[in-house]
């Protein structure tokens, strides 16, 4: 079973109809009791960091989830400001993040961009992976996915990043570090690439 | 590398998706639930969604219909029509749609954009600008359809737009809505030199070959179209239709964009 986290923001009704398709059962919490049986966890997320966090904070779930994940391990991955979320600060605001990871969420720098169009990073783009991760497996590397966002995430510790993108700069869009995922593409808009990458996470 | 998008872009009429010429004469196409179904088989880039009646008969957005389309929806979504407050754009949020456009509510007040951008983030706030030239050279916006001027230059309003912090701009030709016999090209570049932020362009698109001419000249960019990919043939016959991958990475090698190897 995954249990999606709906502290208001993102999209869960998305990731649900992906995880029905698989035939893979979902629940959705959102109060910390709806936590309590939780075996992998969806963190989506869809918006300002600041906003993000705060939701989350006033959601009465953060404390059992910082239990959940830190001290019993279980499996979650984040989605997009779901990821940023998990470092310790980003670029885009001043709320300090959840730190289940290591790392700082930068905003891009424009002049790197050769392109005319900079931020957002928004459309198709290649994923490549950097590590032999579960998440991965039986992605080719003609698999491409959807992203949004004008801040990227940056490991402080290079070996938690498992895939990196493409845009002015190389970075991190997937990582993992310990039961810790995130990844700053969104799968669950990404056809049959996402599908995959959400099936191999509810297979870990 | 970051691939253009081509977009099919759906209008909403009476819970019916409808298709116009020059804004003008709807003719039914479909429904909008089996047209979600159709281009998620077809793994299209992105869909986007406006809602014709919202604004001209001053209704709230049909936030069943959206949250209908949102659920089906296996690629991202954009939804415009009616939207005139933070509280609305939140609420459209949490149905699951990714990208919401604004209109005529930021001709009104486009301090709307930095209030929306500050709660859901820049990257998802969109504005559409409908644009007609004027007989003495140049172009304007309108709203309502078409209907109403407004007065205001859409290259001087698209710079203001991503100073307050638009994610995106749609630009959207009257004169060549429907008429599929290419792209107001002029309109396009006159845009895309203002702005760095992702443009969207919307009018005009007959063929596969007009959606390159954009492509070629601009690289990444979002180029949209509604009655080339909901009809078929001489006589406009309804047949939902979209680029296969292998057509789509054709269009992006030639031009050098994507890593299509």
């Amino acid at each position: 079973m995954i249990t999606l986290i709906d502290y208001g923001v993102g999209n869960i009704f998305a990731f649900q109809n992906v995880f029905k398709r698989l035939d893979i059962p979902t629940k959705i919490a959102k109060t910390h009791e709806d936590l309590s049986d939780a075996q992998k966890l969806i963190l989506p997320g869809v918006g300002a960091f600041d906003y993000a966090i705060a939701q989350l904070n006033n959601s009465g779930m953060r404390q059992k989830l910082d239990d959940l994940v830190l001290e019993k391990k279980i499996p979650i991955i984040g989605i997009c400001v779901g990821m940023q979320m998990m470092g310790n600060r980003s670029d885009e605001g001043t709320s300090e993040g959840l730190k289940w990871i290591d790392a700082d969420i930068l905003k891009f720098d424009e002049s790197l961009i050769q392109q005319r169009t900079k931020l957002p990073h928004m459309g198709w783009n290649d994923v490549v992976p950097v590590k032999n991760n579960p998440l991965f497996v039986g992605l080719d590397k003609e698999a491409i996915f959807y992203f949004l966002h004008s801040f990227y995430f940056k490991c402080n510790n290079p070996e938690d990043s498992i895939a990196v993108s493409d845009y002015g700069v190389p970075f991190t869009s997937a990582v993992n570090a310990d039961n810790v995922y995130g990844i700053q593409f969104h799968p669950e808009k990404s056809h049959q690439y996402g599908e995959k990458l959400l099936h191999n996470f509810a297979k870990l | 590398m970051l691939r253009p998008r081509i977009i099919p872009s759906l209008l909403l009429h009476d819970k019916g998706l409808v298709k116009t010429v020059n804004f003008k004469a709807p003719k039914y196409v479909g429904d909008p639930i089996n047209a979600v179904r159709i281009f998620n088989e077809k793994e299209v880039d992105e869909l986007a969604f406006f809602d014709i009646d919202a604004t001209v008969l001053n209704k709230e957005p049909d936030y069943v219909l959206i949250e209908k389309l949102a659920n089906q929806s296996r690629m991202p979504l954009c939804y415009g029509g009616g939207v005139q407050t933070v509280e609305q754009a939140q609420k459209i949020f949490s149905l699951g749609i990714e990208k919401i456009a604004l209109s005529s509510a930021v001709i009104k007040n486009p301090q709307l954009v930095t209030q929306i951008a500050d709660r859901v983030g820049s990257q998802s706030v969109i504005v559409v600008l409908d644009i007609k030239k004027k007989l003495l050279g140049g172009y304007e916006i309108y709203t309502h359809n078409g209907k109403k001027s407004t007065g205001i230059n859409p290259i001087k309003f698209a710079k203001e737009l991503e100073q307050l912090g638009t994610g995106e701009i749609i630009i959207n030709s009257i004169d060549h809505d429907g008429v599929m016999k290419g792209y107001d090209m002029n309109l396009i570049d006159k845009i895309a030199e203002t702005i760095s932020i992702p443009l969207t362009v919307l009018g005009g698109a007959g063929s596969l070959s007009d959606i390159e001419k954009v492509i070629e000249r601009h690289g990444v960019i979002g180029v949209a179209a509604g009655s080339l990919f909901v009809f078929k043939g001489p006589y406009k016959a309804v047949l939902i239709n979209y680029p296969t991958q292998i057509e789509k990475n054709k269009i992006f090698e030639i031009n050098n964009c994507g890593n299509t190897e």
